[in-house]
């Protein structure tokens, strides 16, 4: 059953969703990554939520008129209307008051939900329509999913990545550096305008699939998870994509194996999976990687440290310094070093004094800026070099007998 | 006792246990301060003599503001030893005074320059005691000191740089302490402030307290302070100002950065 | 309307008060630190939290939720901590992948688990259900000193009035470390405050009011809550003292205001039903803040010259 869901054998519907839900997966990793570079990730969250109460004002007005109050294309079209007075109330509340960002979006995102609220109990108590499917805005529900709706989804999801894909250049430029961008000539807040646009329409593609509390999640989640493989903000895009797209496509179609499976916590429970593996094990900034080094590094200082002491005959200070020593074989339990440690100690030395030399040395300025300071020094500087610098180091009288 | 150190680490250092330190108002072994791969300061050593005022200067990102912050426990440190008079730091914090760079906090907090003042009195107080009139009083006395008096109930974000700084100064009088750290206390704040911090500064100096600062103007530190420590993440050089603020060791921190002209304006002593 | 309001509006009036001002007292130093959407990310932990509890107790007792939504809320303020400072991702988007894969873990949970048979649900959870917070056993004002028809009172009144009274508590005695460290945390070190460990009390104060709110009156009025009178109270002056009492009256001004519109205002307005009283309170917090955005004294950011 799974591995049918995984290779669309599970009939027209649900494999419309599936690639829809891939679509919309690319679609919000890439716009997320611009906000997540901007550090404004959670303004999606003040997004989503103010969606509420336009998906309960749109049924009003459709029941009203004597519609569907469930049609889908009329309640996205009620969320993008409140998502973008609410992204404007929180623009006006940074800009205007002094409030921070985050309390803007915290102030917008409760009380618009809380509005939200309040029209669906109204909904409700009018009763007029079905009010029934509006729950599933919350949490996304894509069983039972009408066609039309599922091609609406699919045909929304491909114009999305489309859309980063034109754009993504100038955001990839301001996302990096807003100063550089706008200095290059891109009109910064017209970019951050398409980007918020962007942003939004994932938000309202996704409502119906993922949810509105949960749409966050992938518009967050595949950025943060790309970040622990690269440094570059191009690559970080692409990856966040591929991550968004993998989690929506897994999601949709593991959730259409069974109907306890909702598709809107299995995608972001998919994406969570990704973020996990990525911060853990991925190379360059992964956990596993940077205590790996951090500890290595602080091995490495104190050792030296250690060495430098007993090169100058000073007391060791530090407790691990000593215990690395004695585990090294340079020193015994009682801070007197073995002959092999005097011998590392007069390198050691040797060659902290050739560097001071070289610091001085304008030529090995470049050198010396990158240098971290633990490296041997023939690692670095080539044999003529460190012959010059012995030179001046005999010259200036100092060094280590 | 002194040993030559011979890896220009800087100039010379009692080869003392820290015990033997005890009198030093501050003693740093082996500090080593990592960001990430490369450290931001690397196996320091630095002792502040009692009653001096020491610089602490070098180029951008050398170190500075880093070692002062390891040094008190802000940022975590690598290695390294540190004492205050003797004692390690978690026993000695009532003998120490701390002005955080001015833009390290958000002035826009709702408080006013005298609450700030009576921060300085927090250890004091503890968690329940109330402020009295004794307490207010020396808050203002503080503010005196540094011709802030008029501006006790202004809310802090209305103050100019150069005001808000001379607040920090007061609230570190307030804390009453022998040994005074700075960051930067300078940095923007037009010329009657400088003059007023120089001058608390000089007086503290002149009651036997210590100063340290970090400092980024190379053309005042003659006029201002009796040592100075010249680092680039290692130890450049350490000493009275006569002896370790040469153009040798200048160049030796600042490399090819400083230009000649500077030098000459700052009409360096030695070689 | 005596006998009925005692009996139907009463009790929740105070427990939305409480709640309200249990939220907004830490909210005040969270909205400070930049911090305001931790309350966010808890309120929306506290439906795995509720549901892991139900499943470990298998009973649908308060205080096994409770105990599950607190863990849950530690859970969180952890994984947060984890992602940002190993991670060394910032610390929006950490909140924003802990809070967001937590809480589907929780629907997930929900779904596969058999928990049909109890009122446990995600709306109940969103927007709680104040308004069925009634008290019986009241005959009218006469029943406030009644034992027997005290002893009748939802347990939900008592449990959130310790909390509230927990929450002044916590911001009197630790007033001044709260002040020092959210102002210039490097200096509070140097005096010898654990701020890290400030900060932390600080988060687990603010769990456990949203914990208890969340019981009685649903996670949004927790998040307007948080946020919304310390964002409005902060427009009304300069000064932390006076910060904290605006909040308190316009936390309590938002819950009965709330109330009273959502269980009378569409009576009045000629409907039959009353609408969700969490998300009036909710509705109108904000209104009081956008009133304070456009009017309050404060409103702007003081324009000190950047030098000089």
């Amino acid at each position: 059953m799974l591995l049918e869901a995984l290779t669309l054998q599970l009939g027209y519907n649900a494999t419309l969703v599936a690639i829809g839900a891939a679509l919309l997966g690319i679609a919000a990793g890439a716009a997320g990554t611009f906000l997540f570079l901007r550090k404004r990730a959670l303004v999606s969250d003040a997004i989503s939520h103010s969606t509420l109460p336009g998906v309960g004002l749109a049924f009003l007005v459709m029941a009203a008129l004597g519609g569907d109050g469930r049609h889908l294309a009329g309640l996205m079209l009620g969320a993008a209307l409140t998502a973008g007075a609410g992204l404007l109330a929180m623009h006006w509340l940074t800009r205007h008051t002094r409030l921070a960002e985050d309390a803007a979006i915290g102030a917008v995102l409760s009380v618009f939900f809380g509005f939200g609220v309040v029209l669906l109990t109204v909904i409700q108590t009018v009763s007029i329509g079905r009010p029934a499917g509006l729950a599933d805005f919350l949490l996304g529900a894509t069983a039972g999913m009408l066609f039309g709706d599922a091609v609406l989804i699919a045909v929304a999801g491909a114009l999305a990545v489309l859309a980063v894909w034109t754009l993504r250049r100038p955001m990839t430029l301001v996302a990096f550096d807003a100063g550089f961008a706008a200095a290059s000539g891109i009109d910064v807040r017209r970019v951050d305008l398409a980007m918020m646009g962007l942003v939004m329409a994932v938000t309202i593609i996704g409502l119906k699939v993922v949810g509105l509390v949960l749409i966050v999640a992938l518009l967050i989640i595949p950025p943060v998870a790309a970040r622990f493989w690269s440094d570059r903000s191009d690559r970080v895009l692409g990856i966040a994509g591929v991550f968004g797209g993998l989690s929506g496509f897994i999601g949709a179609a593991v959730s259409a194996t069974a109907p306890a499976l909702p598709t809107g916590p299995i995608i972001v429970l998919t994406a969570f999976a990704l973020f996990t593996l990525s911060m853990l094990f991925a190379p360059g900034r992964g956990l596993l990687v940077g205590w790996l080094r951090h500890h290595r590094q602080q091995r490495r200082i104190h050792l030296r440290q250690g060495l430098l002491a007993i090169a100058q005959d000073l007391p060791i200070y530090e407790r691990y310094t000593l215990n690395l020593l004695v585990r090294a074989g340079l020193a015994r339990p009682d801070g007197v070093p073995t002959e092999l440690g005097r011998l590392r100690a007069a390198k050691a030395c040797r060659d902290e004094s050739r560097w001071a030399i070289a610091r001085r040395m304008h030529s090995h300025e470049a050198t010396v800026s990158r240098y971290d300071g633990l490296r041997p020094i023939e690692m670095v500087l080539t044999e003529d070099e460190i012959r010059e610098i012995d030179r001046q180091l005999a010259e200036a009288g100092e060094g280590c007998a | 006792m002194s040993l030559r150190m011979p890896f220009g680490r800087g100039e010379e250092v009692a080869a003392a246990p820290l015990a033997e330190l005890s009198d030093k108002p501050l003693a740093v072994r082996g500090l080593t301060v990592s960001y990430g791969q490369k450290p931001a300061v690397f196996s320091l050593d630095m002792t502040i003599e009692d009653g001096s005022m020491t610089a602490i200067i070098g180029p951008n990102g050398a170190g500075k503001s880093t070692t002062l912050k390891a040094v008190l426990g802000i940022v975590p440190r690598l290695s390294g030893v540190v004492t205050v008079y003797g004692r390690p730091l978690a026993k000695s914090r009532r003998r120490i005074a701390y002005v955080p760079q001015r833009a390290s906090v958000d002035w826009d907090f709702p408080t006013r320059v005298i609450d700030v003042v009576l921060m300085g009195l927090a250890r004091e107080l503890g968690l329940l005691r109330r402020v009295n009139a004794g307490h207010r009083q020396r808050a203002f006395d503080c503010l005196d000191r540094v011709g802030m008096r008029d501006f006790a109930d202004r809310q802090i974000g209305q103050l100019s740089g150069g005001q808000q700084q001379r607040v920090f100064l007061a609230r570190a009088l307030a804390q009453g302490a022998d040994l005074y750290l700075l960051d930067e206390p300078f940095a923007g704040v037009d010329a009657a402030t400088e003059r007023a911090i120089i001058d608390v500064l000089k007086t503290l100096k002149a009651e036997g307290r210590t100063v340290v600062a970090v400092h980024h103007d190379l053309s005042t530190v003659r006029d201002y302070f009796d040592h100075v420590m010249m680092i680039n993440v290692h130890k450049v050089a350490e000493g009275p100002v006569a002896e370790a603020f040469t153009e040798e060791h200048l160049q030796s921190a600042y490399g090819g950065r400083l230009a000649a002209n500077l030098m000459d304006q700052l009409q360096l002593g030695g070689h | 309307m005596g006998a009925e309001f005692v009996m139907l509006s009463l009790v929740p009036i105070l427990i939305g008060v409480l709640a309200a001002v249990a939220c907004a007292l830490p909210g005040n130093f969270l909205v400070l630190r930049r911090q305001a959407l931790i309350g966010d990310a808890i309120s929306h932990v506290v439906l795995p939290g509720i549901v892991v509890g139900f499943l470990l107790s298998g009973t649908v007792s308060s205080w096994a939720m409770m105990a599950g939504a607190a863990g849950a809320a530690v859970v969180a303020v952890l994984l947060i901590e984890l992602i940002r400072r190993l991670g060394r991702i910032e610390p929006g988007a950490a909140m924003g992948v802990a809070f967001t894969s937590m809480f589907a873990f929780g629907v997930l949970l929900l779904e596969q688990s058999d928990t049909s048979s109890v009122h446990l649900d995600v709306q109940h959870a969103l927007y709680g259900n104040l308004e069925s917070l009634i008290w019986v056993e009241a005959r009218g004002w006469g029943s406030l000193l009644d034992p027997v028809a005290l002893a009748g009172l939802p347990p939900e009144l008592p449990r959130i009035a310790i909390v509230a009274a927990l929450m002044l508590v916590f911001t009197v005695v630790f007033w001044r470390p709260l002040k020092i460290s959210t102002f210039d945390e490097g200096f509070a070190r140097v005096l010898g405050m654990r701020t890290n460990l400030i900060g932390f009390a600080l988060v687990i104060m603010a769990a456990v009011a949203a914990v208890a709110a969340f019981d009685a009156v649903g996670s949004i009025i927790v998040i307007a809550m948080f946020i919304c009178p310390p964002a409005a109270a902060r427009l009304m002056t300069n000064r932390l003292e006076h910060q904290v009492l605006w909040s308190v009256a316009f936390a309590i001004f938002s819950a009965v205001v709330g109330y009273v519109a959502a269980g009378y205002g569409p009576l009045w307005l000629g409907a039959d039903d009353a609408v969700s009283a969490a998300g009036m309170i909710a509705t109108v917090s904000g209104l009081v803040l956008a009133i304070a955005a456009l009017y309050a004294p404060h409103r702007h950011r003081s324009g000190a010259p950047a030098d000089g």
